[in-house]
């Protein structure tokens, strides 16, 4: 059964919210942080919701209703989110409030909010729709967990549709947090320059992006969802390799049926070192692209390279600035995203025109 | 990949549970049959609101979970709560040839670590450079989940899945559809959540806690009792049902996940979303609402809940009511893990045709017809048990479990 991306919208330290500006032009930032570019939310949420809103539901709420607009769909037959953390800036205002006010004279309000099923709830809530309603909340893996769910929704064939996407925010004390556990790196880095490093530790982002998913075909569809694997803390870049043909094979296509691969280079030494033995490995005739450097590194960072990859194809356009691409010549009818998060959670995923 | 096919049967093969009536099935059992509710003074959480807020711990401290889990006891309570029912279930399901087999983990809660999150919180809110990271390491859902699969050994599919109180519920049905979708063919699903200060004071800052033990569907409830623990039934495909020696406790029949649309913690008035997701799941298993003989209510206690869940039932199941009860009058509502704790019972009510009292209950609520069950009974002729698990979000889930015939 043929899958199909019918609609996209993107909120990321990106020109990308618009998806008439694709390809948008990078924006460079210099430091480790990279925050997401908020359209003006009034435009797209009722006022009186948006003032209730924290800012991560915002960013969901509002990629996913631009996601339906442009599909021209009201609502969906189901919404399936995945988010890693959830509502980390809800949930570190109760907690500073408990200690702060040991635990007397506390407001509701954060704690309403900071249930990881708040963003598809609200979207629920929004478009009154009262189907299936579900929240991966699975590190590394939640956006791809929502992605299976919504692909196995589509092949039961009780729905048509279903809107799937992604949300995670950055707060000042996650990144203080993260970078204890030696996530980012130490020196400021310009993104544009974040490959060119060869340090450790990577750059934090955020974002919220979200898809129309569909079982009938539309003419004014991105592109297609071929398929999605997942593994698990790989030994070595063979093991990872072993994945990569397998996934193809499972497929019956061969590396050089590929018109582009998007990876998950992020920066850190270690990691991309894996991307370079892969491309003699694999990918000798491919095209590599990166997209972490434009929305940093985060759990369901993914979501933005599946958004990317089905704008590549429905504008037959790679953004400038997205890493090795040569010549721009050839056709882009397939493309292979392969990424990673900490080099534990591995997937890939197939788009195809 | 194998096509999927709605009518492909999923069968429960074991169970687990911990709760504050009994660290594994058979104390549970004991509890629910001698009419033993695990409510009572807070004992292990430290919190300003000892011996205001009755709730209903595991009576267990950690280092004893530890000794019961073969974890270490400085993780977090709800790994500890989760590898001690997700291990009794497997162990329960007793298949030979596991590791020949296609075996996910789909686990729930709604706070992951929070329990060790609010001590880092302390220290680090004072001064960004301290805390412990190893009590912030737990923080995020997955992590649980992460720990327990490892332990088990479990690779095929993992994840995780946080829908307030039904999210147990829901990974029940995920993993219910990897099987029918041919990609697993045996899976551990459920859910867990330990008690914290943040739960207990959020739930309080909404002032849906009972100050004395609750009373679910009673026209005098006056709110919820939280509880904790974690339970998993172990779900197989056909093929691997047949092969097994030991009994399969009944089959998987029906399931549905609807959204009721309403409010982010309020339930509507009529019930919307607990009436679509029961009616969905009696429709998806191709019973009609006769055919159910037990519903295993979400009946937490409150105004809201019960007056929603209820009116739902009455729509629903008019004239012909089945019995029913609230088994969180006995296990407090224990969120992320009540969908996989009450999933056990009724497939305890299932196969041995149990139905199991809702305590202290005593004056019918006059907007319904009906009164929730009062006494344990056995060898009662349940043929189909619904579960509810509805929660914050709209989210709403009802499974259906039936007896094999």
């Amino acid at each position: 059964m043929k899958i199909y991306i019918r609609s996209s919208a993107n909120i990321s330290p990106q020109q990308t919210f618009k998806h008439q500006a694709f390809p948008f032009k990078a924006v460079a930032y210099t430091g480790n942080i990279l925050k997401a570019i908020e359209p003006d939310y009034k435009d797209i949420i009722d006022v009186k919701m948006v003032r209730r809103m924290s800012r991560i539901v915002k960013m969901g709420v509002a990629a996913a209703l631009e996601c339906l607009k442009n599909a021209g769909e009201e609502s969906p037959g189901a919404i399936v989110t995945g988010t890693a953390y959830g509502c980390l800036s809800d949930t570190e205002q109760f907690l500073g409030s408990i200690i702060a006010l040991d635990e007397e004279m506390l407001s509701p309000t954060s704690f309403i909010q900071s249930t990881h099923n708040t963003v598809g709830a609200q979207i629920a809530l929004l478009l009154q729709c009262n189907n299936y309603n579900n929240t991966f909340v699975n590190g590394g893996f939640s956006f791809e967990s929502a992605l299976l769910d919504a692909i196995m929704l589509l092949r039961e064939q009780e729905v048509t549709n279903v809107l799937t996407g992604s949300v995670d925010e950055l707060t000042g004390l996650s990144y203080a947090i993260l970078s204890r556990f030696g996530l980012y790196k130490r020196q400021q880095v310009s993104n544009m320059d974040l490959f060119a490093t060869a340090s450790k530790g990577t750059i934090a982002g955020e974002g919220a992006a979200f898809f129309l998913l569909a079982s009938q075909p539309s003419p004014d569809d991105h592109a297609q969802l071929e398929g999605i694997a997942t593994f698990y803390k790989p030994g070595d870049t063979t093991e990872i390799a072993n994945h990569i043909t397998a996934f193809l094979a499972a497929h019956s296509i061969n590396a050089t049926d590929i018109d582009l691969v998007i990876t998950g280079k992020n920066g850190d030494i270690q990691n991309d070192a894996h991307y370079d033995r892969l491309k003699e490995m694999i990918f000798i005739k491919n095209e590599l692209i990166h997209y972490k450097h434009l929305c940093g590194d985060y759990p369901t960072a993914v979501s933005f390279a599946v958004w990317l990859a089905a704008n590549i194809i429905r504008t037959g356009q790679v953004p400038e600035g997205t890493g090795d691409r040569v010549s721009k010549a050839n056709k882009l009818q397939r493309i292979l995203i392969c990424n990673n998060y900490q080099n534990l959670h591995h997937s890939l995923i197939l788009i195809s025109a | 990949m194998q096509i999927y096919n709605k009518h492909t049967p999923v069968f429960v093969a074991g169970t687990g549970v911990i709760s504050a009536i009994g660290n594994n099935v058979p104390a549970c059992l004991y509890a629910l049959e001698h009419e033993q509710a695990g409510i009572g003074e807070i004992s292990y959480l430290s919190t300003l609101h000892r011996q205001q807020i009755p709730v209903a711990e595991v009576k267990l401290n950690n280092k004893e979970l530890s000794l019961l889990s073969g974890l270490p006891a400085g993780i977090s309570r709800t790994a500890l709560l989760s590898m001690i029912a997700a291990r009794e279930a497997i162990d329960n399901a007793a298949i030979e040839n596991l590791s020949a087999l296609r075996t996910g983990l789909i686990s729930a809660n709604t706070v992951g670590g929070m329990d060790k999150s609010e001590q880092f919180f302390i220290d680090f809110l004072a001064d960004h450079t301290k805390g412990k990271l190893r009590d912030i390491v737990y923080h995020e859902c997955a992590s649980a989940t992460k720990l327990v699969a490892d332990q088990l050994g479990i690779r095929s599919y993992v994840t995780t899945i946080s829908t307030a109180c039904s999210s147990s519920a829901n990974a029940i049905m995920y993993g219910a559809r990897l099987i029918k979708h041919g990609m697993l063919d045996v899976v551990i699903a459920g859910g867990a959540d330990a008690m914290t200060k943040f739960t207990l004071n959020g739930f309080n800052t909404l002032m849906i806690l009972d100050n004395e033990y609750c009373k679910p569907f009673d026209e005098d409830r006056k709110g919820l009792n939280l509880g904790e623990g974690a339970g998993y039934v172990v779900l197989v495909s056909e093929k691997v049902a047949g092969s097994l020696k030991s009994d399969i406790y009944c089959k998987l029949s029906g399931y549905c996940n609807k959204n009721d649309a309403y409010h982010q913690t309020a339930s509507s008035p009529d019930g919307k979303g607990s009436y679509l997701a029961m009616n969905g799941a009696i429709e998806n298993s191709g019973l009609t609402p006769s055919d159910i003989d037990y519903i295993n209510l979400h009946g937490t206690g409150t105004q809201n809940n019960d007056l929603a869940e209820g009116t739902a039932i009455k729509r629903l199941f008019e004239p012909r009511y089945p019995k029913m009860s609230s088994t969180k009058s006995f296990t407090g509502h224990t969120l992320g893990a009540s969908g996989g704790i009450e999933a056990v019972f009724s497939s305890l009510s299932a196969k041995y045709g149990l139905i199991y009292p809702n305590l202290r209950f005593k004056t019918q609520m006059k907007e319904l017809p009906f009164i929730p069950e009062t006494a344990f009974s056995k060898n009662e002729p349940v043929r189909h048990v619904l579960s509810n698990s509805f929660g914050f979000g709209g989210n709403c889930s009802s499974l259906i479990f039936s007896k094999i015939s």
